[in-house]
């Protein structure tokens, strides 16, 4: 019998989660455009307070990375609860260019209506493989898989995946561990949410938390609340593509996104060993490595059992 | 507007029902339910008597089966959802979609309510369950403000149910992690948050320390009143300062706000707390039962009374309490 060697997965890069100033981002999509992702998410995906950015600042640059070759989505506000972000959220769907990444299930229900293909987020609570077909049948094309979720239990679920869609697996950033009404940001620096002036601008990576021993524990960032160290899965890669995995990604970071793409495209062209870049990636981050969640063990654990 | 009151044992559950509680929600004892605690919930014997005490009492009974199943134990949901529709209760609380479209399909007549572990914060959120899965009811996460909280009552086809009193999850339901991150479970994989299991208490030099696994959450020292170790209302360092650096410890409590949700049209308060003892449903079942009577009475003339607000201070988690998101300052 011949073995099936299985396709490489597809590097992506998730939506910038931090508030960064048009300049940043301006520069930040300039080098994007020229380096290995194959798919980039684009857009506001945490708060709605932050008005650097207008949807149409957004689409170009989609033009200009779909012009590079890239595969363009554009990516939804995970909490929505004002009138003002829903009408936002309807000029996304709406925006007929780009496949949109729903992060919420009010997005869902858009996309849905238009009937149109779309994306869930790694927010939209995809636990089990029939959760996964009912939005297959509402035009899921491709899902990315919550954090909290294991090895196993993706390897359960795509066992009985429903056909023609993909998935997608994190292996790169500082995971987004949940989502408040209220801005840890602005609570840091003592401003009221609704006069934040945006301080958040100020932490491109996010502001760290550490425990009363100082050791690192999280990182706010506005209304989102992220772990502090990255979660990395270097050496699962192969792994992940025999599962069936079709895209893996990256979430940008304010300092050597390039280098970790290019590190990833390193790995998966089979041009760099595990180690070596499992220790590129460190070099990397801004607090250390963990990789519980995939071994089924606590989110933060950094020192797991690789298991084939 | 209804009184939904927590039950996390027989005596929690008939405490309710005696103090006027016009439904009473539970869980089995597995991780099917978003409160999967050691010595809580309902074997089979128990789930018979209390349903048939709080029926005798006219007073209806909901089942949460509100975590997200994985492959593995899908059947233990399915299991969940059949018991409960045998039990004869009145409605499902279900977060998890599949969850969701079994019952409909196996017990069609059984109504739905969407756990506030579904995470639906927007009536298009919303509007899809109702299309999909046939939702009866939602319960809004604690993140929306008055005004939002109308505005959904306004654009959705479901009633609206909103906490009222007890603990305050400042993240919004059903998408935070915070607690797998530090010890592997979480409510929507396992129905914990911040498992007791992980918990430890050391008494050190510099004071009373209550860890998650091996993370620091708070320190303590003479005569501070130290709180059970929830991440979210644990005690960090942040630049140069160290403080409740995401929530101060405190309870809901919404009670004035009650004639502003009887005029916006909310279905149903929700009091929380199945982990609770029988002595604080009894407590704050009586309570809001007399608060709620006043207000349909006469929502005009509705002004809190001293002894309400002493009788829920004695039972509140923490010194204080707020208002919550519902507060716009808050956000």
């Amino acid at each position: 019998m011949t073995r099936v060697v299985p396709t490489l997965p597809r590097l992506t890069l998730g939506p910038v989660q931090y508030h960064w100033p048009r300049e940043r981002l301006e520069a930040f999509y300039a080098e994007v455009a020229a380096g290995p992702a194959e798919v980039v998410y684009l857009g506001e995906s945490v708060c709605s307070k932050r008005r650097a950015l207008r949807l149409d600042d957004w689409l170009a640059f989609g033009e200009q990375l779909a012009e590079a070759g890239k595969e363009v989505v554009l990516s939804s506000l995970a909490l929505i609860e004002a009138e003002s972000e829903l009408k936002a959220l309807r000029r996304l769907c709406a925006n007929g260019k780009f496949r949109v990444e729903a992060n919420d299930i009010g997005a869902v229900r858009l996309l849905a209506e238009q009937g149109v293909p779309f994306v869930a987020g790694p927010a939209v609570n995809i636990y089990n493989q029939h959760t996964l077909a009912l939005l297959a049948h509402k035009g899921l094309s491709r899902w990315v898989m919550p954090f909290e979720l294991s090895r196993s239990t993706l390897a359960e679920i795509l066992a009985d995946a429903p056909e023609g869609v993909e998935t997608e697996v994190t292996v790169y950033g500082r995971i987004p561990l949940a989502w408040s009404a209220r801005c840890f940001t602005a609570r840091h620096h003592n401003l009221p949410k609704d006069a934040c002036d945006e301080v958040c601008e100020r932490y491109p990576d996010g502001l760290l938390v550490r425990t009363r021993e100082e050791e690192p524990f999280l990182a706010f960032n506005g209304i989102q609340t992220q772990s502090a160290q990255t979660y990395a899965l270097a050496g699962e890669i192969a792994d992940m593509a025999g599962l069936g995995v079709d895209l893996v990604r990256i979430y940008p970071q304010a300092e050597g996104t390039d280098a970790v793409l290019a590190t990833f495209a390193g790995l998966r062209d089979g041009q760099l060993a595990a180690d070596a870049a499992q220790v590129a990636l460190e070099q990397r981050m801004p607090v250390g490595p963990c990789r519980g969640y995939w071994y089924g063990e606590p989110g933060i654990a950094a020192d797991t059992k690789v298991v084939s | 507007m209804d009184l939904v009151c927590p039950a996390g044992n027989l005596p929690a559950l008939k405490g309710a029902v005696d103090h006027g509680a016009n439904a009473v929600y539970m869980g089995f004892r597995d991780d099917t339910n978003a409160r999967s605690f050691p010595g809580l919930n309902f074997s089979e014997g128990n789930a018979r008597d209390g349903i048939r005490y709080a029926h005798d009492k006219g007073t209806r009974v909901y089942v949460a089966i509100n975590t997200y199943p994985q492959p593995g134990g899908f059947a233990r949901w399915q299991a969940a959802v059949d018991h409960a529709a045998e039990l004869g209760v009145d409605a499902l609380i279900i977060a998890d979609m599949a969850v969701l479209d079994y019952a409909m399909r196996a017990h069609p007549d059984l109504p739905r309510h969407l756990s506030v572990q579904g995470s639906a914060s927007n009536y298009e959120a919303i509007r899809f369950y109702h299309e999909e899965f046939g939702v009866r009811r939602v319960v809004l996460p604690r993140v929306l403000s008055l005004s939002q909280v109308a505005r959904v009552i306004d654009q959705v086809p479901v009633e609206v149910e909103v906490f009222g009193f007890g603990g305050l999850c400042v993240m919004v339901e059903g998408r935070c992690t915070l607690s797998s991150y530090a010890t592997g479970q979480s409510p929507n994989s396992c129905g914990v948050c911040s498992p007791a299991s992980a918990v430890r208490w050391t008494e050190t030099e510099q004071g009373l320390e209550s860890r998650l696994g091996e993370l620091l959450i708070d320190r303590y020292g003479k005569g501070e009143h130290a709180g059970y170790p929830t991440i979210c209302k644990g005690r960090y360092a942040v630049g140069d300062a160290t403080y409740y650096a995401i929530e101060e410890p405190s309870s809901l409590n919404t009670l004035e706000l009650l004639p502003e949700l009887q005029a916006m049209g909310v279905r149903a308060i929700k009091i929380e707390g199945r982990q609770r003892s029988p002595a604080y449903v009894r407590q704050v079942a009586k309570v809001w039962r007399e608060a709620l009577d006043a207000v349909a009475h006469d929502p005009d003339g509705f002004t809190l009374r001293a002894e309400w607000l002493a009788a829920l201070g004695k039972v509140a988690e923490g010194a204080q309490t707020t208002l919550g998101a519902y507060h716009r300052p808050w956000q």
